[in-house]
């Protein structure tokens, strides 16, 4: 039997009179590949805000690990093992990269003594060096001290990676990643993704590229206008007819609309 | 060391240190614009332990009580003003300094509007040290993690918090300690001069120093050094030179020279004189930016 790494089940979030999400329930499996696709809207990105806790949940529940996280505070969920990288890319522009990827070991080092260690000070701290290797083995070992706002977008995707890698989480939460990629950076960015899976972390991705979903993940769940409306393989996928209505529509649709008229 | 030249070191060690008690939570993106009831808290709680009615401490013990009796107070007040953001933290910080000096003024155990004389005295000898021993820890500070968990504060709160750093906290420690620091300069103050009021810990004191924090810059520990030096040396300096040259205008009317290069200053470097950027240009090697090369080259951009 296949064990869930993430278990969401009967989740529910409105904002204001808009339900955005309207009971999902789906369960990632441990070690798996799975990517999150729906047409814009679908809430995708509101799912992986309710898994890190940006925004409370209606109603529902969330397990990681067997463990319920529905009512842990934000700040603590990296710690249960969740980490996420974001959309647009969020980076801290004034911290250089490195300062960056420590910045993602935070959750491993919030005891008093780790808080009070002067980073900055010993550049051969374990902390700094950790960092560097994670940085070197995603092939960005280019410049640990430039400030990330002077990057390329390409690399600055791959560094958000790395830093929500360096967490140390079982699960890890990828929003779009390869959006506005262009081919090869896409290419380096799927092998490091490969990698990462391979060390065992369970990727949970929000993708509209299809070539790369299909690339690399084997589970896929679909969204439209915030319910779930298919499950399985990409294999599967194209053949749903709700997918192809939820992104093409329907011949039928279109003829109630003209006779409506 | 003539007496001209060691005043002015004093003024310079006293700004350097309430500028870095604006730094630390200015780091964290907190606008603090109460300096000046910090000063005041820490000026009177010092003057008061080391000569008030009923306690005669010695002058260190006063100088430390008073950082505590501060930080407690920042502590509490914390809370309700770090709800605010921005130009809302500036003005809740602005009302606490107002309301601190109008008790000061009508506390009659400490002189009220009279003034209080302070009686242990601290001399250059003993400020220049403590400025030197505040600089550094700011340096120290701003080294660890809590500092690098600040700078991301300061640059994203939200994304801060998906990785773990208590946001709360790490505001309420910065502001508290950088109130304690405040603090330490306002004992200072009292004991050099030997006399305190609390007028002169005016709204335009703590213009000045969120001044020198702000145009020094917030990204590195060197902003509040450079700033709080600039703007204390520079007008001096150019009072100095102006009479000596004769140039009598120039002497009365240095400030509007200043003004115009404040704005100047705000529209070519709005993020403060040193950034980060320009810290690594001029060799970052105190921070240990080492580049090392790597297979893949930064191309295409």
């Amino acid at each position: 039997m296949t064990q869930n790494l993430l278990e969401i089940s009967g989740m529910h979030k409105s904002f204001g009179g808009l339900k955005v999400i309207d009971d999902v329930s789906f369960d990632v499996r441990l070690s798996s590949r799975t990517a999150l696709i729906g047409p814009n809207g679908a809430g995708k990105t509101t799912i992986f805000n309710l898994l890190t806790g940006v925004y409370p949940i209606d109603a529902g529940m969330i397990i990681i690990d067997g463990q319920d996280i529905t009512n842990i505070a934000p700040e603590d969920r990296v710690t249960v093992g969740m980490s996420r990288s974001f959309q647009n890319i969020r980076l801290m522009p004034h911290l250089s990269t490195i300062e960056n990827v420590m910045l993602g070991q935070h959750a491993r080092a919030r005891s008093f003594r780790n808080l009070m260690f002067p980073l900055g000070m010993f550049p051969e701290n374990r902390w700094r060096k950790s960092a560097e290797e994670a940085l070197e083995k995603a092939g960005i070992g280019t410049y640990p001290g430039e400030v990330v706002a002077n990057l390329p977008y390409g690399i600055q995707k791959r560094i958000e990676v790395v830093r929500a890698m360096v967490s140390d989480p079982k699960l890890l939460l990828l929003d779009e990643p390869a959006a506005g990629l262009n081919f090869s950076e896409t290419g380096k960015l799927q092998a490091l993704l490969e990698k990462v899976s391979d060390q065992g972390v369970t990727i949970l991705v929000v993708e509209h590229d299809m070539q790369f979903v299909r690339d690399l993940c084997d589970h896929i769940v679909v969204l439209n206008f915030g319910r779930k409306i298919f499950e399985g393989t990409p294999e599967e996928v194209h053949r749903d007819p709700a997918v192809l209505e939820a992104y093409l529509g329907t011949d039928e649709k279109l003829s109630e609309a003209e006779s409506a008229s | 060391m003539s007496g001209y030249i060691e005043a002015q070191l004093i003024i310079l060690c006293l700004s350097i240190i309430y500028a870095y008690g604006i730094y630390l939570p200015a780091a964290s993106g907190q606008l603090n614009l109460g300096a000046a009831g910090f000063i005041t808290l820490g000026a009177y709680a010092s003057a008061w332990f080391n000569a008030g009615t009923g306690v005669s401490l010695p002058i260190w013990s006063s100088i430390i009580l008073a950082m505590i009796f501060t930080g407690v107070i920042a502590f509490v007040i914390s809370f309700p003003i770090l709800r605010t953001r921005g130009v809302y933290m500036v003005l809740a910080t602005f009302a606490f300094a107002e309301v601190v000096s109008g008790i000061a003024i009508n506390l009659e155990f400490v002189g009220g509007a009279a003034g209080f004389p302070v009686d242990g005295h601290t001399d250059v000898s003993i400020i220049v040290p403590v400025t030197i021993l505040v600089i550094l820890f700011s340096f120290y500070f701003m080294s660890t993690r809590l500092g690098l968990a600040l700078r991301s504060i300061h640059d994203d709160e939200s994304v801060s918090t998906l990785f773990g750093v208590n946001v709360r906290t790490a505001k309420v420690v910065a502001f508290t300690v950088g109130a304690m620091l405040m603090s330490l300069g306002g004992s200072l103050y009292g004991h050099h001069y030997n006399y305190i009021e609390a007028q002169t810990f005016n709204v335009l004191l703590s213009i000045y120093i969120l001044l020198y924090v702000l145009m020094g810059g917030t990204q590195t520990a060197w902003g509040p050094l450079i700033g709080a030096a600039f703007f204390v040396v520079v007008p001096e300096a150019l009072r100095q030179i102006a009479e000596s040259a004769g140039l009598k205008w120039l002497a009365e009317g240095r400030f509007i020279l200043f003004g115009v290069f404040i704005v100047l200053l705000m529209v070519f470097r709005p993020e403060g004189v040193i950034t980060r950027t320009l810290q690594d240009k001029i060799g970052g090697g105190l921070f240990g930016h080492k580049r090392f090369s790597s297979k893949e080259t930064v191309s295409g951009r």
